[in-house]
């Protein structure tokens, strides 16, 4: 069975919880996977919980099925459900970017997604980008520059980095602080992060027609 | 046993011979000029490539089986006594395993722990802890610092005073030293209350087994030594019976020592339950209950006479800590600049708010700004350039020289000199001085083991707070047994490995690496006694280099220090090393100074820091491309605490209105300036390697050096940190 795609909107402000999350609801917006794939007409509802409903996601090119609340975000579907902690989870409401994932090759803030809605989505992790011993070129410059410290904003960032470049290959400084605005970093790593990105930017590598 | 040996000590074109005795078994303190091959060549950090694929496990990723989620109620009034609970429904929600009622009846700020459960999930945690009913009498309560200090003021400890004891200190005679000025200065600065936000929240996963007397507990810590103490104490446990682990930690910034309550928590829970516990503490739990950054209240009187001399400096400082002491800003008065008539007067006021916990460099940021403004509105009023005011001051040589290479790399003359620009932005530059002791401690004791397949192995009981201390360790014990970096790993964050101190007060670097470096010689010695019968030398003739171990006086006499681990007996050789007590060396100060220039739009009161030159020193730099992250790191923290970082409390509620990442303002990636770092090699002597710390001394001068900027821009002193738009128009009286 093919699952129905989700709506545009992360619904995840209306049933995470009051409080904290009205400030963000809105903020990500998720595209559906192709164009034929409609949302369900205004006003049905799709039903599903409060209990675990199972699902599939597709993470890191694989799929991979859970059994989760609605309410649980893709941060801890991945991070408490699927075992992929190199996510990190440090504000859980948009605003420190430390929950960077691609979904569909943008970067979004894993927080603010509810695992429901990433169906239909490709996923990637920073599991999915390297290994230690296979780093991907910006794993790789953020190693050689040093642009981690404790280490704990380093897999957004590193996100963050590689959605820029992989989008714009000749990305500018001030592109590249753009694209970590949303990344806060309390070490301060920041001006080695931005050598790091500058030192992936390759004028000529092989790229994707963007 | 001890030996006697002459070093030569100091820096670049200023050093001199010093004789310390040193114990038999150390190795000679490195001294000025001694070649070293690994030291000081910048390295990447070690464990870069786990940290940047996500594969580091923090405490936060530690999942075990049958692991259970914790999680902490917290009072929402400010000052109140519990009369009691009902924990019923809790306990009744499906999934939950167990509630708890804490001992502490008195609430005395909001967020104080009062219940605690755990449950199969996170949600169901966070659900469990809504059905906790608890009965509370409100009490009255102060959370601002002006109110507390009164003498009507409800008491944040029920009874006594709020303000704690006033530390008096005084040298010379100040009143005679105003007199004796011929220009002086009078004001009042204030800094407010900073919160660390460490990105890894506190947090700790715990596991007793079945029988309840065998404790493993990860957790997030600056100190996991301190934190099995502790643990051993509240559980009436001998200490070998606790293992504290922490591999990776995402920053702690002097908030997370000891045992904390989020650790007692997880512990009890996983105890009542037979099964670990894991509670992470919720963003808003961090910055209100895990410690802080007090705030300050500053009245300062300086006094100059007609050579640009301090005859007087006066400050009365007070600040708060909410429940916890530690307010204090005097540490900078009394020490950077030389002046015979000072007087202090410092105070801690208790208010019903989360308690201090040290912050990087306790009380010197915010006692540097104040001292430092003073300085240039000091030096304003008596029309003496600022850089020379703050040289005829100063009696350190260190410090003259790097207010040499600062001034020349920032280009301090001509942009001091510039004029003002008439259209709205307004450049201005400043200088401040720093001022540490990061010369660290005896105690730590490390292990060096070499394997036979050649690998070598460091381990010590210390953690990794960001700053790199695995990677600095390793380059030590590579240095002494002439190996490349990447064949040293270096292990640490256990409690089964041998002890070291807390990582706080920059004292990781001094302390554990010479107890590495003694451990490595003395492997060194006993690869030595394998290798000479092969040499047909005697052990005392060898040295290592290269990655072999050789003749000292014939270098082509050489074995692979591969070829003679092979010939280790068993499966391995290790040994251990003692960090020994400091010697008499060069100095066990560090200088230290930073330029900023910044932009001011003084339509709209935006402040911009464009450019920031820093010249430290810190004894020995071990690897300066890890220890530039640390200094970019500190002025980075002293441009938030200097322009947007401010935790507000609602004197109704007594609350704090601001307990989220977005609300409490913090400096971003287009906030940050250019930055240029110059390391002032200077070799102390103090320990067999000489290194110090950087993480605090770093941090010090930095929101001073803005806040002097800010002041050059624009002709007026903003003397209230943050320096927000509005305080920015207020001073130039748009507002
Ligand atoms: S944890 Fe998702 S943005 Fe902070
Ligand atoms: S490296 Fe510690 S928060 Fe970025």
């Amino acid at each position: 069975m093919k699952p129905r795609k989700p709506n545009a909107i992360s619904r995840r402000s209306f049933i995470k919880g009051a409080g904290a999350v009205a400030a963000a609801a809105g903020l990500v917006h998720v595209r559906p996977a192709s164009a034929d794939e409609k949302p369900l007409p205004p006003g049905v509802i799709e039903k599903l919980g409060p209990e675990a409903t199972t699902i599939e996601l597709n993470i890191n090119g694989k799929p991979a099925t859970l059994a989760i609340e609605p309410r649980v975000t893709l941060l801890r579907a991945l991070r408490e459900h699927l075992g992929l902690t190199g996510t990190k989870l440090v504000c859980d409401r948009g605003a420190c970017g430390a929950c960077t994932v691609h979904l569909d090759g943008k970067p979004v803030t894993s927080c603010m997604v509810l695992a429901i809605d990433a169906r239909g989505h490709q996923v990637n992790t920073i599991e999915g980008l390297g290994t230690p011993s296979n780093m991907h070129p910006v794993q790789a410059a953020f190693v050689e520059d040093d642009a981690q410290q404790c280490g704990f904003c380093t897999p957004g960032m590193v996100m963050s980095v590689a959605a820029v470049l992989e989008k714009n290959p000749t990305a500018t400084t001030d592109e590249i602080k753009h694209a970590t605005a949303g990344n806060t970093c309390r070490c301060g790593t920041y001006p080695h992060v931005f050598a790091a990105a500058l030192k992936a930017v390759k004028p000529g590598r092989a790229t994707k027609d963007v | 046993m001890s030996r006697r040996v002459t070093l030569n000590l100091g820096f670049q074109g200023n050093t001199r011979d010093v004789t310390v005795t040193i114990p038999d078994d150390e190795p000679t303190p490195w001294q000025w000029g001694d070649r070293l091959s690994v030291v000081g060549k910048p390295a990447p950090r070690v464990d870069g490539p786990l940290k940047a694929t996500g594969t580091a496990r923090y405490t936060y990723d530690i999942e075990l089986p049958g692991m259970l989620y914790g999680a902490i109620l917290r009072s929402p009034w400010p000052h109140a006594r519990i009369r009691g609970f009902d924990l019923s429904a809790a306990q009744h929600l499906a999934g939950v395993r167990a509630v708890l009622a804490l001992d502490d009846r008195e609430i005395r700020f909001a967020g104080q722990e009062v219940a605690a459960v755990a449950a199969i999930s996170s949600d169901i945690a966070a659900d469990a802890l809504k059905l906790i009913k608890v009965d509370y009498e409100q009490l009255p309560f102060v959370v601002d610092m002006d109110s507390a200090a009164k003498d009507s003021a409800p008491r944040v400890f029920g009874s006594g005073s709020n303000i704690g004891k006033v530390k008096h200190s005084s040298v010379g005679d100040v009143p005679k030293g105003l007199e004796i000025a011929t220009s002086t200065i009078e004001a009042t600065y204030t800094t407010p209350v900073q919160t660390h936000v460490c990105l890894e929240t506190h947090g700790a996963v715990a596991s007793f087994n079945p029988a309840g007397d065998q404790l493993t507990v990860w957790c997030s810590t600056q100190g996991v030594f301190s934190v099995r103490d502790d643990l051993a104490v509240y559980f009436s446990l001998p200490p070998d019976s606790v293992r504290v682990i922490c591999e990776y930690l995402g920053g702690g910034f002097g908030s997370k020592f000891g045992a904390t309550p989020e650790m007692v928590v997880a512990a009890r829970l996983s105890k009542a339950t037979g099964v670990p516990v894991k509670v992470m503490l919720p963003r808003a739990d961090e910055h209100r209950s895990t410690g802080n950054r007090p705030n300050s209240e500053q009245k300062v009187k300086m006094g100059v006479d007609r050579d640009g001399k301090l005859t007087a400096i006066d400050l009365v400082t007070r600040g708060s800590g909410g429940i916890g002491g530690g307010a204090g800003s005097a540490g900078p008065f009394g020490s950077i600049y030389r002046c015979a008539n000072f007087r202090v007067e410092e105070s801690n006021i208790y208010t019903n708010a989360g308690p201090s916990s040290p912050m990087r460099a306790p009380g010197w940021p915010q006692g540097c700004f104040a001292l430092e403004l003073a300085m240039d509105e000091m030096a304003r009023k008596a029309g003496i350039d600022r850089l020379e005011f703050r040289r005829r001051n100063s009696d350190n040589p260190v410090r003259a020289a790097e207010y040499d290479i600062g001034a020349r790399a920032f280009g301090w003359a001509e942009k001091n000199e510039a004029a003002k620009t008439s259209g709205p932005i307004k450049r201005g530059v400043g200088v401040a001085s720093a001022e540490w002791h990061a010369v660290g401690v005896s105690g730590p004791e490390a292990q060096v083991i070499a394997h036979r397949d050649g690998s070598v192995e460091v381990r010590v009981g210390t953690q990794d707070i960001g700053t790199g201390t695995r990677t600095v360790l390793a380059i030590v014990a590579a240095e002494e047994l002439g190996l490349p970096v990447d064949r040293v790993k270096s292990e640490i964050g256990d409690t089964r490995f041998l002890f070291s101190v807390p990582s706080g007060g920059s004292l990781s670097a001094p302390s554990n690496s010479p107890a590495v470096r003694q451990a490595a010689a003395h492997l060194k010695d006993k690869l030595f006694r394998i290798a000479a019968p092969i040499l047909g030398a005697q052990p005392n003739d060898l040295e290592t280099a290269e990655q072999t171990i050789r003749m000292r006086t014939n270098p082509s006499r050489a074995i692979s220090f591969n070829d003679v681990c092979k010939r280790i007996p068993g499966d391995s050789i290790s040994a251990q090393g003692e960090r020994v007590p400091n010697y008499d060396g060069f100095r066990t100060d560090q200088a230290g100074c930073q330029f900023a220039e910044v932009e001011v739009d003084t339509e709209t009161g935006i402040v911009r820091v464009t450019h920031v030159v820093a010249v430290h020193d810190a004894g020995r730099i071990v690897d300066p491309l890890t220890a530039r992250s640390q200094v970019n790191g500190g002025i980075l923290m002293g441009i938030g605490f200097a322009l947007f970082e401010d935790r507000r409390m609602d004197p109704q509620l007594g609350i704090m209105v601001n307990p989220t990442m977005d609300d409490y303002k913090l400096l971003g990636a287009l906030d940050v300036p250019q930055i240029d770092v110059t390391f002032f090699e200077v070799a102390n002597g103090i320990t067999n390697t000489g290194v110090m710390g950087l993480g605090e001394v770093s941090h010090v001068a930095s929101t001073a050096a803005v806040a002097c900027a800010v002041y050059d821009a624009i002709g007026v002193p903003v003397r209230s940190l943050p320096m927000t738009p509005d305080r920015v128009l207020a001073a130039l009286g748009h507002a």
